[in-house]
């Protein structure tokens, strides 16, 4: 059962980083369907810096610049989904599309390159961290502690005040709803739009190194993130585009991806020999299910996904 | 320091491409006055307004306020200036308080959060003091577009605004709520801010501006004191010429009923509760029959249901003794209904069609356009829409195979209602049919509508407009919240009354 519970908050905590990137750059009327390929080049950088740091380091050094890595390779990418979108006003849906597409070869590629520098017989994407993961995590007991806990419960505190008690978050809100209204009232709607998706690069980046820490000791770039840059998306839509209504939708679907990790040691789950690719599909399945009864309700950001012109009225 | 005029714009010149928008014009407003805007739709009032409030840039000319020269590049100059506008369309963001819309962009903080009580003070304050009464923690989406455009009012306020623009505040509005505003214009002004109105409603100028400035075409004709001038003077400096408010026309002698509707009701895309409950009224050949209410009572719904874009909940429609109730869009179109509908962009034309289709969009299949193979036939197609063209003074760049979308909105809607009249209807659905045109083209509309009555066929009117309800319709249909509360008779009722009606502060049970 300490398993379960140590599973479910690993992955709701990169859920609701992931998530929650995706609620500042959709309040701000970008929709960012990049979240998953923002997540995958924060790993990377996450993951080169680990790389390139000896194990010798202290614990907190390498945290910190991990963190900072896949913050920085996070907002870098998802610049690029600022530019297209906001400055040249192309279709976001496209843009975000094409990040991911190419950030999962893109980084696979760099990796295959930097290995087969290293060494002529290494034509993997893998990137080991075995010692330096270990900074990153505490034994309480059993109880594998992961710092990201923490950091995504701060985060999901940073992201409530910022958004409802602060200047800055009145006006992004008020970018994503009506941005003309915005203007009119002499905010920039240009420099709104920009904030929040370079957030969202950041917290995608963040949870992305997550994303590689949760559990194992070196990562195939191959595999990308596995889909979980779209089930944040499930989860903040879930959540309504609310934190901490994300915070709840996160515990959810991290529970049921929890599962297909631990359910051999849950004896009932063990018991009733479902194959475990059934538990693999459910967060799937489950985001499927609670989106197609929760959608009709559902308030997205008004202006959203609609470039912002001027003149319109 | 002691100049007389708050703001002045003083030979303002601005051109777009083919256009001079605004040809040298002048404007003083003095302080402590309201100053009305009159011109027609594309007179150059909103460019002349966008320049002011630093949306546009002038080519040439000069604005000076308290007789000294500034330069308004963007909304924040107009801004630090004192110039504040309360635009057409709200510019106020839907699921925020009216607090937080009043306080966005210039928002107080501490440490950098933000401090809503004093704010929220400052608006109690001046809600008390210029009787705009308003929730402060309502959401906008919830409260009325009266109140809305108060908390419009209170954003100029709250940022210490002295020169206030209206851009045509009453649009909106009931005729209570009118009353109102213009109550509220003449308290702002006695405390000495300085007003700008802008608007085409001559009988709103002449009640609440001190003077006004007439544009027409993009050139300044002229600035009259209201108190030394008539409505018919404004209305010719406007026009260019003397037009007839009254829709004039012979006593109308209703034939036999052509449209019957029965406990109709139709259900609601935004909310759970039906958007047409339970209406019935019949239409009969030779007669103008209006809906009228404020905007969004079920109007729209309501047509969806006769013209077949939406499906009945329950109730039948006859049309000449045929029962339409579940008949497509295309059979109605057929038995004799048409149809000029209210978004003439959504539901009128396909804008990227030339305008020869467009004018065939109903009849295409006939024979007289599709020969026995399934080919449009193009020489008869072109001539029909020539024809069209000629006959109803649809004006176009390139005649028939201009682009609906170039087409200026007066234009689109003559195509439109040339193709409706065209296919000799027994019933004529006119859903706003003068929304965005200007008086000139209004006028031609409502003789169209006049005309067509005269032929002997029913005309339904959907109108949200005071004046079009009060002058065209033989019999007056109120909807309030989708029911129908009063059947009035325009010749012996008043504005007043209609308001009480739309208000939903009056009603009869009505057996239409």
């Amino acid at each position: 059962m300490l398993l379960l519970l140590q599973y479910t908050l690993i992955f709701a905590s990169i859920l609701l980083l992931v998530a929650l990137g995706g609620c500042f750059s959709e309040h701000s009327g970008v929709i960012n369907l990049g979240l998953e390929g923002i997540m995958v080049i924060g790993a990377l950088g996450g993951a080169l810096m680990m790389r390139a740091l000896p194990a010798t380091t202290p614990a907190i050094v390498i945290v910190l610049l991990t963190l900072l890595a896949a913050i920085v390779f996070g907002v870098a990418y998802s610049a690029l989904l600022a530019v297209a979108s906001i400055n040249f006003k192309a279709d976001q849906t496209i843009v975000g599309t094409a990040l991911n597409l190419l950030g999962t070869a893109g980084a696979t590629v760099l990796v295959k390159a930097i290995n087969t520098a290293a060494n002529p017989n290494d034509h993997s994407a893998t990137i080991q961290y075995i010692e330096q993961k270990k900074a990153f995590i505490h034994y309480f007991g059993s109880f594998e502690f992961n710092w990201f806990m923490v950091i995504s419960l701060v985060i999901l505190a940073l992201a409530w005040m910022v958004l409802y008690r602060t200047k800055f978050g009145l006006r992004l809100m008020a970018c994503g709803e009506h941005p003309q209204a915005a203007a009119s009232v002499g905010i920039s709607v240009f420099k709104m739009r920009w904030s929040g998706v370079l957030i969202s690069g950041m917290l995608g980046g963040l949870g992305g190194i997550c994303y590689i820490l949760a559990g194992v000791s070196q990562w195939q770039f191959e595999y990308g993130v596995a889909g979980f840059g779209f089930l944040s998306l499930a989860v903040m839509i879930f959540g309504q585009w609310k934190p901490t209504r994300i915070a709840l939708a996160a515990l959810l679907f991290g529970f049921f991806r929890a599962l297909s990790n631990v359910y051999n040691g849950i004896d009932i789950l063990a018991a009733l020999n479902i194959p475990s690719t059934v538990y693999n599909m459910l967060p799937y399945i489950v985001s499927l299910i609670v989106l197609a009864l929760t959608s009709k309700k559902s308030r997205a950001p008004k202006a959203e996904g609609i470039p912002y012109d001027k003149g319109m009225r | 320091m002691d100049s007389p005029y708050a703001i002045e714009m003083l030979h303002i010149t601005k051109r777009f491409p083919g256009i001079i928008a605004n040809d040298n014009i002048t404007l003083q407003l003095k302080k402590g006055e309201i100053h009305a805007l009159l011109g027609e739709n594309g007179a150059g009032k909103s460019t002349l307004m966008s320049v002011l409030f630093g949306l546009y840039q002038a080519e040439e000319g000069i604005i000076k306020k308290d007789g000294v020269e500034v330069q308004i590049k963007d909304p924040n100059d107009a801004n630090r200036l004192g110039i504040g506008m309360v635009h057409q369309h709200f510019k106020l963001v839907e699921c925020f308080s009216v607090l937080d819309n009043i306080i966005l962009g210039v928002e107080p903080t501490k440490n950098g959060f933000l401090q809503k009580k004093e704010a929220r003070e400052k608006v109690m304050a001046l809600s008390d003091k210029y009787g705009l009464s308003v929730n402060p923690d309502a959401i906008i989406e919830d409260i009325t577009v009266g109140m809305q455009q108060r908390t419009e009012i209170l954003k100029m306020l709250y940022r210490d605004n002295e020169i206030l623009i209206f851009d045509e505040p009453t649009s909106v509005l009931t005729p209570q709520e009118i009353d109102e505003l213009m109550q509220i214009m003449k308290n702002l002004a006695a405390e000495g801010k300085s007003i700008l109105f802008i608007s085409h409603k001559l009988a709103e100028i002449m009640a609440v501006a001190d003077r006004c400035s007439v544009l027409r075409k993009g050139k300044y004709i002229g600035t009259v004191e209201t108190r030394n001038t008539t409505m018919e003077q404004l209305s010719a400096m406007m026009v260019g010429r003397n037009v007839n408010f009254h829709v004039e026309k012979q006593p109308c002698h209703p034939g036999e009923v052509i449209l019957d509707v029965k406990n109709m009701s139709v259900a609601s895309k935004v909310h759970k509760k039906d958007a047409v409950k339970d209406v019935s009224f019949q239409v009969r050949a030779g007669e103008i029959v209006c809906i009228a209410g404020i905007d969004g009572n079920g109007q729209t719904e309501l047509v969806y249901g006769l013209s077949g874009l939406e499906p009945l909940k329950s109730g039948s429609i006859t049309l000449k003794g045929q029962d339409i109730t579940k008949a497509s869009i295309r059979k109605r179109s057929t038995s004799g209904m048409s149809h000029i509908p209210e978004d003439r962009h959504k539901h009128g034309l396909v804008l990227d069609y030339p305008l020869e289709y467009n004018m065939i969009l109903q009849r295409y299949f006939e024979p007289e356009f599709t020969d026995k193979m399934g080919f449009l036939k193009r020489k008869p197609i072109r001539e029909y829409a020539e024809r069209l063209i000629a006959e109803y003074d649809v004006r176009s760049g390139q005649g028939p195979v201009t682009p609906a979308r170039s087409m200026s909105g007066g234009n689109q809607q003559k195509a439109i209602i040339a193709r409706e009249i065209d296919k000799n209807p027994d019933l004529l659905l006119a859903v706003q049919p003068t929304r965005g045109l200007d008086v000139g083209a209004i006028e031609s509309v409502h003789k169209q509508l006049v005309a067509q009555r005269d032929a002997g066929k029913a005309v339904l009117l959907v109108s949200l407009e005071l004046d079009e309800v009060m002058d065209v319709p033989d019999r007056i249909l109120v909807m309030y919240e989708g029911e129908i509360v009063g059947e009035l008779d325009p010749k012996k009722t008043t504005q007043e009354e209609l308001g009480l009606y739309m208000a939903g502060a009056k009603r009869d049970e009505v057996k239409a």
